[in-house]
Order: structure tokens, then sequence, then C-alpha cells
């Protein structure tokens, strides 16, 4: 009886996890971030932990493919010239499966990133276990950490601005807006927005 | 008979041009969709949000196309909400619609600031492609899916009472 009880309470838990969708959990502002090792363009891994220095991390979810992407391209190079010698630097990574899409590879990122001559990391999130922790949904996607002693807390998340089509038409941008607010020790006005964007690739 | 050939060739590509351009893409606002679901009638809205550079959006553009041709005598009606940019509207939208003979309606909603908007349709769409917002007022009936649909799926829901 007891062994039929553990073994319903083991197949339980599997069809439930089986059944429960990947991208639904993923953080909230003020959980705590947790750290990774991805691999970036140069070849070397990449950690949270590897800045030392920095006061936080700007983590952008984005990938070669898709036009909202390439649309930011050149804000989220503006964003981390900007930032990261203010303490926030972009850490940028791909979470698209690249057998979905192979210009997303990790070689097409390689390319990009030279190409775009990209001041930051631009990461590989093989696994895609780092979007879903996270919570990435689709591309570009930012979650701006703020360190606490040795935590990162998530202190942003959502839309670099509110014109992916026309930078200059920009009214709000949320991302700097976020950023001044922890930099000045303020409140931030508003933690989450939210854009359309083009869908994570999950691997099938 | 040279001017026969060259008057034939000018009507046909006056067709070309009439045939290219049977369903122009209107642009509208927010309030549009505010409007629309202000609707107290007896017919079942199918809003698709969809871009061009969406590939699973473009895959399932087939289920509605179906559904608005099997349903074009009833009230059900299709409409589908591109987010694609304003500028690539001549470029590349109204020439994919061309290209694929879409005959559901095709509105470009421009909308840049996503943010302002998109907790208005449902407070749970987290901002991906596709998704899809169907209702009835007289039914009672409102469905938000923020993921690919099939012809079966849509069809369910139009049977729904």
């Amino acid at each position: 009886m007891k062994t039929l009880l553990i073994s319903l309470t083991i197949l339980s838990a599997f069809v439930w996890s089986s059944f429960a969708p990947a991208t639904t959990s993923g953080y909230s502002i003020n959980d705590e971030a947790r750290d990774f090792k991805l691999k970036n363009v140069d070849g070397n891994f990449v950690s949270l932990a590897d800045y030392k220095d920095a006061k936080g991390i700007i983590v952008v979810f984005t990938c070669n493919h898709c036009p909202f992407s390439v649309a930011y391209e050149d804000r989220i190079i503006a964003l981390h010239k900007t930032y990261a010698a203010k303490g926030f630097p972009v850490v940028a990574i791909n979470p698209n499966d690249p057998i979905s899409y192979p210009s997303d590879s990790y070689e097409n990122m390689q390319i990009r990133a030279k190409e775009k001559k990209f001041p930051f990391a631009y990461l590989i999130d093989e696994t895609q276990d780092i979007a879903k922790t996270y919570g990435a949904l689709k591309t570009p996607h930012v979650f701006i950490l703020r360190k606490s002693g040795s935590k990162y807390i998530v202190s942003y998340i959502g839309a670099i601005d509110d014109n992916s089509d026309d930078e200059d038409a920009v009214k709000t941008k949320y991302a700097e807006n976020a950023l001044n607010d922890i930099l000045a020790g303020r409140e931030i006005g508003q933690a989450t927005t939210k854009a359309i964007g083009c869908g994570v690739k999950w691997k099938k | 008979m040279l001017r026969g050939v060259i008057i034939f060739f000018i009507l046909l590509m006056y067709i070309c041009r009439l045939e290219a351009q049977t369903h122009p893409v209107e642009v509208v606002h927010f309030d549009w969709y505010e409007n629309l679901t202000q609707q107290k009638n007896d017919t079942t809205y199918i809003v698709n949000f969809w871009a061009t550079w969406c590939v699973p959006c473009v895959e399932e553009l087939p289920y509605f196309e179906k559904i608005n041709e099997l349903y074009k005598h009833q009230k059900v009606k299709v409409i589908l909400v591109s987010l694609d940019a304003l500028k690539r509207k001549e470029s590349v939208l109204q020439p994919f619609i061309n290209m694929k003979k879409i005959a559901s309606t095709v509105l470009l909603l421009n909308e840049p600031d996503y943010n302002s908007w998109i907790d208005k349709v449902n407070s749970s769409w987290q901002g991906s492609l596709p998704a899809t917002v169907i209702f009835n007022h007289q039914k009672k009936q409102y469905v938000f899916i923020e993921n690919s649909v099939t012809f079966d799926i849509l069809n369910q829901h139009i049977h729904k009472q």
C-alpha cells in the first residue's frame, strides 16, 4: 500500500510537471536573480560575479534574427555606453534555439557582434535555463538587476522604451528611467512595462 | 495590330493593379479596438494580433482565412491586426497581403507604445505574438489566447454556446 502511494505521488508529480508550462514562471520585481555561466562570443564564459565593481547589470535577452532586436541594437549599445560608466553594464543573452532559427546560432552571434562592434558581452543560453528561470518570453526583454551585497535583485522588467519603430519618436525611455531612479536611490517609478517582441524560440 | 497589342497590355496591367489593391490595409489606433469590444451585438469577433516578421503568426494565417471563408455569410468576423511598423506598411505588409491573397480584413494598429495598451487587451498578455481574442457579446464569451491556434480551436470557440 505504501509503495503504491509513493508511486502514485511520483506519478502525479511527473504528470503535473509535464503539463506545467515552462514559461509562465520567471522573476518578479524584488526577486533574487540567479547567477549564470554562459559562453560569450569571444569564447570565454561570463558570470554576473565577474562584474566585481558593478552596482548592477542590465540583462537584455536579445537575438540576431528578430526585427525588434535589430531595431534596438544601437539603443542597447548606447545604453551600455552611458550606464556601464555608472556601474550598470549590459549583458546580452541570446536564448533562442538555433535549430528553429539558424541565424541565431553561436557562429552568427559572433558575426553580428563583430559587425556591430558590441561593447558588451553577448552570451548564448544553450540550455535555455536562464531564459526560463528569469522568465524571458521575447526579444528584446530587459531585466535590470541591482546588486545588494552579493545578491542581484531584480529591479526592472520590460521594454527599453516606448517606440521600437522610430527612435526619434521615443517619448519615454523606460529602462533609462528605471536606471536613473536606482542611481538616485529613488523608488523606481515604473518597474515593469510590457512590449511586443519576438517570442523566444524554445527547443522542441 | 500593334495598337491592339499595346491596348491589351495596358488593360492587363490595369487589371493586375486592381487585383493587387483589392484589400488596402487600413491604419487604426487603439480606440478602434476599444470601440470594437464595446459592440453589443451577436457577432463573434475573432481578432488576431500578428506581424509579417512573426513566423508562427504567418503559419496560422491560413486557419483564420479558412474561418473567414467558411463563415462569410454568418455572424462571424475575422480581423487580422498587424503590428508591423507603419513605415513598412507599403513596402512589406501590403505586398504580403497581396501575394498571399488574404481575404480577411487586415488592419495595421499604429500604437508603438505597447505598454500603454497591452494590458487593456488582456492583463495576462506578456507581449508575445501571435495572440488572439475571440468575443461575442450576446453569448457573454471572451477568450484570450497568447499562443498559436489551429482551425479546430477557432471553430470550437465559434460553436461554443
